[in-house]
């Protein structure tokens, strides 16, 4: 049964990703004075960020808290290291995700270790945000989905939302998590209407819970970011076919749900693991093997994987679309785990 | 630049902190040879002045990141001998519980916030401090210390130019030493001397002689005042020698003979410990007084690193995150 077949249709949603990540901005400064951020172009002076979330923010509160960076992501990740160790808690924004690349030395070796290294006496409060997805024909270097580095990496950890409520509840809770999150975004979806409200500023997505975007019984769909979106939409169409498929989009990637997760797994006995990253060595391989050694035996099919081709993100249209899989590729995927 | 520019007390206080920096590398070694403690060691032997000058001028909350050859930028910011030496053993008593090791070496409550294994990362992070200084409304500065090889990888620059661009009280120090791990600082630093690339980020670029307590002590006063006066950045370019290999052990033949037994002839040290008797600021009693309570502080502080209990491996789930996470 869907979790949403009940809702009144009255009107078309009109609350974006974009709108519940600027209103998360907004409440975090309201609220907490130690709250600053930095990255490229996000003050005022500048337009309020290329996606425009922080528009209004630098002349609303400030431009020591809301600053405009040079293009130099380790000086930018650097310094929301060193604002962190001083009892401040800083959200940088490093634009596009394969622009971390940069800087993976500030987020790797010092973001995530400090902590550890230190023994446990300094720690880095910080949030990353940065924003990608294929979608918008910007080829090899511009899209990428870069998770499973960072999921590899102890000490950091990875959020994704695929709704205006998680992408507000779960930056609300990466603000406040005493580690560093990197909270990755999908631009493609970012303006979508999916909602009818913006969140109050009490909610929060706690870090580390998975939510159960569609509840069935016939096959399980494990996925995160613009992945979701699209298994909810292949669910929505394949329960015409009788076929009930749940969607448990996991919003946080590491650490992740393995309860919810192989609850549903038991339930269902066969599991599809989606993402837009790179299938091989992906997220869904590590998914994949705790399934396998949690519930061997207990499954009617071998947990199946689908992800991004082995290749750079391509630039023309035909070879964008076949990159990685769309709602009917979903699917498929799904219809092949019931023959 | 006069020698006499320092007072005597503030001198005498400079070698005092000289003497343990330079006993404590003296020990590392030592402990190292007798198969006591085994570790990775980058002796600083030979730039001991640089540290005790900062350190005679800086204020607890001030902070420093330093890098992998930075034991000597801590014990002069008053990293304390048990800890430090715990920690360097590998020992849960160890400032970081034996988890970060003398290349992560940490101490909050002296300002020794972070110690970089990645060249030239020491810089990016100070900025950050110096902007939460600036946030505070407080006048503490943020220091970074870094070797001329750092001087060529992108993080400093970035750094720099982040530093000027928003005007913070962030004070590069560069100390060098003349060799970038093994390869020297003519062959592979173009334009002779790092302190001109200030020019390029607008702000002050001083190179001073390191082993030179007055003219190390003028140059970084300044730097430390413009910082404290919201005036901004200064790149600082001391000049130094490290007495021995990149690191302790290896096979030093990439430095010329010559110039190194020229360098420890000049040893700083010594010199200034002649210089403070012939001037009568000390006699030799006193000052070997001193050494000897020197001595002693560091044979409590190894005797106790050695006594201490080693981490369990249980010790592994906890700091990862502040809350304990699964094995």
């Amino acid at each position: 049964m869907s979790a949403t077949a009940t809702a009144p249709v009255a009107k078309k949603p009109t609350v974006t990703i974009l709108a519940a990540l600027a209103k998360a901005y907004q409440d975090i400064f309201s609220e907490d004075p130690k709250a600053i951020t930095l990255g490229e172009d996000l003050a005022d002076p500048e337009g309020g960020g290329i996606a425009k979330i922080t528009k209004g923010l630098s002349t609303k509160f400030g431009d020591e808290r809301v600053r405009s960076t040079p293009i130099s992501e380790q000086a930018i990740m650097g310094a929301a290291i060193g604002a962190s160790l001083a009892g401040y808690r800083p959200i940088a924004e490093i634009m596009l995700m394969n622009f971390t690349t940069v800087a993976m030395d500030m987020i790797v070796n010092h973001a995530a270790k400090l902590r550890f290294m230190s023994g446990g006496q300094t720690s880095v409060p910080i949030v990353i945000r940065t924003m990608t997805g294929l979608g918008f024909g910007s080829g090899g270097q511009h899209c990428d989905y870069l998770e499973a580095w960072f999921a590899h990496t102890p000490g950091i950890k990875v959020c994704a939302a695929s709704t205006p409520e998680d992408a507000y509840g779960l930056l609300r809770a990466a603000y406040e998590d005493p580690d560093p999150v990197i909270l990755i975004e999908n631009l493609p979806t970012y303006f979508a209407p999916m909602s009818f409200e913006l969140p109050d500023a009490g909610h929060r997505v706690p870090l580390g819970k998975a939510a159960i975007q569609r509840e069935g019984t016939d096959v399980t769909v494990v996925t995160y970011a613009r992945m979701a979106v699209n298994a909810r939409a292949a669910a929505d169409a394949l329960a015409g076919e009788g076929i009930s498929v749940e969607v448990v989009d996991l919003r946080t990637i590491a650490p992740w749900d393995r309860e919810t997760v192989l609850a549903s797994a038991r339930k269902t006995g066969r599991v599809l693991v989606a993402h837009e990253a790179v299938k091989q060595h992906g997220v869904g391989a590590e998914i994949a093997a705790v399934i396998n050694e949690e519930l061997f035996g207990q499954l009617k099919k071998p947990v199946k994987r689908v992800g991004g081709a082995f290749s750079a993100v391509p630039y023309s249209k035909p070879l964008e679309n076949a990159y990685a899989p769309d709602a009917d590729v979903l699917a498929s995927a799904i219809r092949d785990l019931l023959r | 630049m006069p020698s006499n520019a320092i007072d005597n007390a503030t001198l005498l206080s400079i070698y005092k902190r000289a003497a343990l920096i330079k006993a404590n590398d003296e020990r590392a070694r030592k402990v190292i040879l007798s198969g006591q403690i085994a570790m990775v060691y980058y002796s600083y032997r030979g730039q001991e002045i640089i540290p005790s000058v900062m350190g005679e001028i800086l204020r607890d909350d001030d902070t420093l990141c330093t890098i992998y050859r930075g034991i000597h930028d801590m014990i002069g910011k008053g990293f304390p001998l048990r800890e430090l030496w715990a920690e360097l053993a590998g020992r849960r008593t160890g400032s970081c519980k034996g988890k970060g090791g003398p290349m992560h070496l940490t101490y909050p409550p002296r300002g020794i916030m972070v110690t970089t294994g990645i060249v030239g990362s020491s810089a990016p992070i100070a900025n950050g401090l110096a902007w939460a200084a600036r946030l505070d409304q407080s006048d503490r500065v943020s220091i970074c210390t870094f070797g001329d090889g750092a001087s060529n990888i992108g993080a400093i620059h970035e750094a720099m130019n982040l530093a000027s661009v928003w005007k913070l009280p962030t004070i590069f120090v560069c100390q060098n030493n003349l060799f970038a791990e093994h390869t020297t600082f003519e062959k592979m630093t173009a334009g002779g001397n790092i302190a001109g690339r200030a020019a390029g980020y607008a702000m002050p670029g001083v190179r001073v002689n390191g082993n030179d307590p007055a003219e190390m002590y003028l140059a970084f006063s300044e730097a430390v005042a413009r910082a404290r006066a919201g005036e901004g950045p200064t790149l600082l370019e001391c000049m130094t020698f490290r007495f021995f290999g990149h690191t302790f052990g290896d096979d030093d033949s990439y430095m010329p003979k010559e110039q190194k037994s020229a360098a420890m002839a000049a040893d700083p040290v010594p010199a200034l410990r002649a210089r403070l008797i012939a001037d009568r600021i000390a006699t030799e009693d006193e000052l070997a007084s001193f050494e000897a309570e020197i001595e002693a502080q560091i044979d409590d502080a190894v005797a106790f690193a050695l006594e201490s209990p080693w981490p369990e491996p249980d010790d592994l789930r906890f700091d990862v995150f502040e809350k304990e996470i699964a094995a």
